[in-house]
């Protein structure tokens, strides 16, 4: 009852308010005039009436206040006074409200979108059931001590962990593989990037099939019927979403595969690439499986409820090096190391992402100090009109509330603009990252507005509450005292907006300081000679199926009948074969003994990268021959147990002698080649570092993965679709993949240290701008506060230079300061980016003298304008001012 | 008549509802009736008689209505409405108590 009566005060003051307001004023006015009448009865006059009436009441405007202080939506109507001040406010200088909300909107705007993409990547949990208990389990040499030391896991060994130790709940294995796959009916052909996962792998993970089932045990053994799951993906892309599928066959390289399930749409492990799955073991022979020296596979391991990783991972690690001791003569390593499974996703681009989110909120901190700095100076020319209203008994709060309202409404209209923009980069940022892991998780969804909303009020607060605070201050009344003629201005207001400059020019140091060497380190990446040809370089890369290829000479006849047809087409210099070109990834390594220096001990076997060559590719793609001499066509089938080693192999292994005439005996295979020439390094992914090399003659036969490298004359994109052409005329039913320049893939593989080190560069760029800004206003304030002394200076016969002098040190001392504290800062953040710097030292002296030159210079500018100015000023037109 | 004792803090809104306990007011009327009627020894400052007016029509304790007054002119009568008497049945027994307890004090010693 009660509370329907104040529901309906509260419409009423809400929809009626300007009524009821009439009507208080009415219901006062009645009152008076009663007792007017009274008065006037008793026998007053009409004056005297007046003035004892208004005795007895009391001042109608105070009581009327007060009764309206008693009405609901009080706070409501003082907000939107306070509101309307602020627009006005802001209205009467639109040049400063601009700039402080465009500042407000890319600080939030960024520090959205890069939190938007952390909380995705970095914070979301993965959508498999309990994933804080998923850990991946790695093989670790105990040699082994740079990098992360994880090194992928043999089957021999996984079979052996899964059988004999009971510390984890389960564990699965997987390892990527690609297929070619085609329909039953000779369909398009196309290379997709598969997977290979033990039966219990999708089960252990929280997995269950949109359709069909997943793989049974029996499916998962070596020989057993092909079987496949397709992606949500590949099911919708390349079968329509038909249900039908499942029962059906698909061909997987000619073989056909019964399709048995559908993985859910969310399922995108280990990456969105893989389109689909096939079992473990189907992809092994009998000898391989059981293999505890071919490091190819990744386990996934379930933690038992109540029991700890670390000591379920002792209990494999024990077992594993009594492996490594029955395995004494092979690369079996003596224990494993694990790591949540989170963070093996997402390893390479943790500490880029942090960064970048470090250095957006950086900006945004800059931002804030700018706005907070211009909020300063404006309120410096109001602190008369605030020293009155405070004097008049205007509370401290309600002043303060009513500065607070306009850095709110700036950070408000800044957010608003900031989170539409950083919709659109968030998406962008998500499309283009190629090497982006769970990029498909990214999206806008209600932390997300939370965190923004959260972050405009936060600013709103950063920015508003100094300014506010101090020109509320104790010194209000002193406002009035000073004289209208004052001399030097406020001190301790220049000092305040001295030290936020002092924190801006520090954290903008340290900004420009991190993306220099971020960026020095990406254009070492993107110049250094990669060793051979990048420009006018185009690849494509086929495999051919086993079932059609099924004998060397076979695959050496297509192998050779592509090259010939390549070589001759118009526009193409030179053309080679390379199982995997420069740049082009990990393909496989092998542990090595050699004939003529027999080890005695070794914990870590030595090992190197493998590539498979013809005879043309070293002088097609151009990488030169140091010693010996090339492939020929003599080295072929029967006739391949030859090796061409790299530059790095050579001066490790064989130091002071000449490797040519030596040999290599690989491990696994236990055959021994003979060393012929030696060839110039090349990386084998471009961000990381360089490793030995042993290359095969791919006339071999052994290799059925090719790269078809062409150097050409002109654009190289211009002549994929005549070599594509190449390729069907041979084999019809062959895809090719990964058609790309040697330019995209050094792009590939430097995506994300482009985009670090080019978004860094940005903020820092943007934060050098805001730096400039605030030293400029600071400074053009600090002179308008000064030129009567400076008048006066000039009249007693200061020389122009001495009072350009004067104001430079004055703006210049601030950016000193901050100048020592960002270098120091800039080189704590150095040492904090390490891990991503590439080719370059952190404590780079070349970045840090071009990254605080620019900063001075760039505050030398913002300054030498008011400066200039000031030494303009005409002593009797200063000394005139009011 | 000596200067009039200031209204007990907080019993102004036991006087206003009680003074309109019986038929709607305004607040002139209420004004004059609380001094009447206490034989002019509570006056209330006349004025400050509306915030509390409309504090308590907040509340939903009384309710406002426009109406013609007895010299025809539109005034702002106040009713009590069922919340308001249950209201001023608490305050009430809260001044009994009160008065009580200070008689007790004030005759015992």
């Amino acid at each position: 009852m009660r509370g329907l009566e104040k529901f309906r005060m509260a419409m009423l003051m809400l929809f009626r308010r300007k009524a009821e307001t009439a009507r208080l004023s009415d219901e006062l006015q009645f009152h008076l005039d009663q007792q007017i009448k009274e008065n006037l009865a008793r026998g007053m006059s009409a004056e005297e009436a007046r003035y004892a009436a208004l005795r007895a009441f009391g001042n109608p405007s105070v009581l009327r206040e007060e009764a309206r202080s008693n009405w609901s939506w009080n706070w409501m109507e003082k907000f939107l006074r306070d509101l309307r001040y602020g627009v006005r406010t802001l209205m009467r200088s639109p040049g400063f409200a601009l700039t402080a909300i465009l500042v407000m909107a890319l600080g939030i705007g960024a520090t959205t979108s890069l939190f938007t993409i952390v909380r995705a990547v970095l914070l979301k949990p993965l959508p498999f059931r309990d994933p804080n208990h998923l850990v991946m389990v790695y093989e670790h040499f105990r040699a082994d001590n740079g990098g992360d030391g994880m090194n992928p896991v043999s089957p021999g060994d996984f079979n052996d962990w899964r059988k004999q130790t009971h510390g984890f709940e389960d564990m699965a294995a997987w390892h990527e593989d690609d297929f070619d796959l085609t329909g039953e009916h000779e369909e398009l052909p196309e290379v997709v990037q598969g997977a290979a996962g033990s039966w219990n792998l999708f089960s252990l993970l929280g997995a269950p099939m949109a359709l069909g089932r997943a793989f049974l045990p029996e499916e998962d053994q070596v020989g057993a019927n092909h079987v496949v799951v397709l992606t949500w993906n590949l099911f919708e892309r390349r079968f329509g979403g038909d249900p039908s599928i499942i029962g059906r066959q698909i061909r997987l390289d000619t073989t056909p595969y019964l399709v048995v399930g559908v993985l859910p749409r969310w399922f995108t492990y280990p990456e969105a690439r893989v389109q689909l799955w096939v079992p473990y073991a189907s992809t092994f022979t009998p000898e391989t499986i059981l293999k505890h020296d071919m490091h190819q596979s990744r386990v996934v391991a379930r933690v038992k409820p109540g029991v700890s990783a670390a000591a379920a991972a002792k209990e494999v690690g024990a077992l594993q090096y009594q492996l490594h001791l029955a395995n004494a003569s092979a690369p079996v390593a003596e224990d494993v190391r694990i790591r949540p499974i989170l963070d093996d996703m997402v390893k390479d681009v943790k500490t880029p992402l942090t960064v970048l989110l470090c250095a957006v909120g950086c900006m945004l901190l800059i931002a804030c100090l700018n706005v907070s700095n211009l909020l300063v100076a404006r309120s410096a020319t109001k602190r008369k009109e605030l020293s009155v209203r405070g004097a008049l008994g205007g509370s401290r709060l309600t002043l303060i509330a009513e500065q607070m309202t306009e850095s709110l409404l700036i950070c408000v209209a800044g957010g608003t603009l900031g989170i539409m923009l950083s919709l659109g980069a968030t998406q962008w940022l998500a499309t283009h990252w190629q090497a982006l892991p769970r990029a498909e998780a990214i999206r806008l969804d209600g932390t997300v507005a939370l965190f923004a909303v959260g972050l405009v009020f936060v600013t709103a607060l950063l920015a508003g509450l100094l300014p506010a605070i101090s020109s509320t201050g104790s010194g209000i009344l002193t406002g009035l005292q000073e004289s209208s003629r004052s001399i030097g201005g406020s001190a301790s207001r220049a000092t305040l907006r001295k030290v936020l400059l002092t924190a801006e020019i520090a954290l903008t140091v340290v900004l420009l300081v991190s993306a220099g060497l971020l960026f020095k380190s990406f254009l070492h990446l993107r110049t250094s000679n990669l060793g051979c040809a990048t420009d006018h370089v185009l690849t494509m890369k086929y495999g051919l199926p086993e079932k059609q290829y099924d004998t060397p000479e076979k695959v050496i006849a297509f192998h050779e009948g592509i090259l010939e047809r390549v070589r001759r087409l118009p526009g193409v210099v030179a053309a080679g074969l390379v199982s995997t070109p420069p740049g082009g990834g990990y393909e496989n390594d092998y542990v090595f003994t050699l004939p003529e220096h027999p080890s005695t001990s070794f914990q870590l076997q030595d090992d190197a990268m493998t590539r498979s060559v013809d005879p043309g590719y070293f002088s097609a793609i151009q990488i030169p021959l140091i010693r010996g001499r090339f492939f020929t066509n003599q080295e072929r089938l029967d006739h391949y147990r030859y090796t061409v080693i790299s530059k790095m192999f050579a001066d490790k292994f064989f130091p002071n002698e000449d490797p040519i005439g030596k040999h290599v005996t690989i491990g696994l295979t236990n055959t021994t080649y003979e060393i012929i020439g030696v060839v110039g390094d090349v990386p084998w992914n471009v961000a990381q570092p360089i490793r030995s090399t042993m290359y095969f003659p791919i006339l071999s036969g052994k290799a059925t993965m090719a790269t078809i490298v062409v150097r050409t004359a002109g654009d190289p994109l211009l002549l994929a679709v005549p070599v594509q052409q190449q390729v069907a005329a041979l084999d019809p039913a062959l895809p090719v993949s990964d058609v790309l320049t040697m330019e995209q893939i050094v792009g590939k593989s430097t995506a994300t240290q482009s985009f670090s080190a080019s978004l860094i560069l940005a903020f820092a760029i943007l934060s050098l701008l805001l730096a400039a800004i605030g030293l400029y206003g600071v400074l053009s304030y600090l002179v308008t506060q000064r030129i009567t002394e400076i008048g006066i200076r000039v009249a007693l016969g200061a020389q122009r230079g001495e009072v350009l002098r004067l104001v430079l040190m004055d703006g210049l001392g601030p950016v000193l300061v901050g100048l020592v504290i960002g270098i120091a800062g800039g080189a704590t953040a150095a040492n904090l980016i390490r891990s991503i710097l590439y080719g370059t030292k952190p404590l780079d002296v070349g970045v840090f003298v071009i990254m605080t030159g620019t900063l001075l210079l760039t505050a030398l500018l913002a300054c030498a304008l008011p400066a200039l100015r000031a030494s303009r000023i005409e002593p009797m037109q200063a000394l005139r001012i009011e | 008549m000596g200067k009039p004792s200031d209204l007990v803090q907080g019993t102004l809104d036991l006087l206003i509802l009680k003074t309109i306990s019986f038929e709607p007011q305004h607040g002139w009327a209420i004004a004059k009736r609380i001094q009447q009627i206490s034989n002019e020894v509570l006056q209330v400052q006349q004025g400050s008689l509306y915030p509390a007016l409309h504090r308590l029509e907040q509340q939903g304790w009384v309710r406002g209505k426009w109406a013609e007054s007895e010299s025809g002119r539109q005034a702002k009568f106040y009713s009590l409405t069922a919340a308001g008497r249950a209201q001023m049945e608490r305050e009430k027994e809260n001044w009994s108590r009160l008065s009580a307890a200070i008689n007790l004090v004030v005759e015992g010693a």
